[in-house]
């Protein structure tokens, strides 16, 4: 066997308490974070779901805790990182063709997808309360 | 480094000792359910849209028509793998200790099928069931 762990003193790269923060660097952060969000986020919808198909009772107590202040709070953050991480995913599918890669690209593309991320979800949520309006 | 007399060459040495133990599969396979994903959470979306405030039998009428079903079936097969190739490369970033980061690889793909399983069963059974 190797011994893979070497000790050695090498110069390390410079890391996140050397750079001020850009907002590119936040986006990408961003990307990670709204990622593992999601990861424990599906709890919920593997919950709802569970709840569905034990029948009206268990439903109906779960569906009163998702239309509760909380529920609907985490639920706005759960849309939200779904659609950054969904968008923020599309750019990544731009650079794998080695497109936009230039600094200017960059920032662009950073606020462009961080102003679509909270409008689609604005978009969707206004639509849901247009249907929750349509049904009494 | 100690090292007795190699009669490997270096390369060989090194094959197979990087983080993820595997190479390109890793990323294509991220990639690939990354692409599949972006149609699904389309769908998934206009889902929690249509459902919005809905009662229990509008669920399950929901779920019976097969398209609904069996798309919410690929967004959750879909994503849980995503979901598995992401958190993976996570904690192989940040657990650095060897026993606490096999444990997390483990748990992770656990979690992951478990979760794709208890999807899986409760839309076949708001699809299919009486």
């Amino acid at each position: 066997m190797a011994d893979n762990r070497m000790n050695v003193e090498r110069p390390l790269s410079p890391h996140l308490q050397i750079y001020s923060p850009m907002f590119t660097m936040i986006m990408s952060v961003m990307h990670r974070i709204t990622g593992a969000a999601l990861y424990f986020g599906t709890i919920l919808l593997a919950w709802w779901l569970i709840s569905a198909a034990s029948g009206v009772h268990y439903f109906s107590f779960v569906n009163a805790f998702v239309s509760s202040w909380l529920g609907l709070l985490i639920l706005f953050g759960y849309t939200w990182a779904l659609i950054h991480h969904m968008i923020g995913g599309i750019r990544h599918f731009i650079w794998d063709t080695g497109a936009m890669f230039d600094k200017k690209s960059l920032e662009v593309s950073a606020w462009a997808m961080f102003t679509a991320s909270v409008v689609l979800t604005w978009v969707v949520w206004i639509a849901g309360y247009l249907v929750m309006g349509g049904r009494s | 480094m100690r090292m007795q007399t190699p009669m490997r060459t270096p390369l060989k040495q090194a094959r197979g000792l990087g983080s993820a133990r595997g190479g390109a599969e890793h990323f294509w396979r991220q990639r690939i359910t990354a692409l599949a994903n972006v149609p699904l959470t389309v769908f998934f979306l206009y889902t929690l849209v249509t459902l919005a405030g809905a009662d229990h039998a509008a669920v399950v009428a929901y779920f019976k028509f097969p398209i609904s079903a069996l798309l919410i079936m690929l967004f959750v097969i879909s994503s849980a793998w995503h979901m598995m190739l992401g958190l993976q490369v996570i904690i192989e970033d940040y657990i650095h200790h060897e026993g606490f980061k096999i444990a997390a690889l483990v748990g992770n793909i656990l979690f992951t099928a478990f979760f794709g399983l208890i999807c899986i069963y409760a839309i076949v059974k708001l699809s299919l069931g009486g």
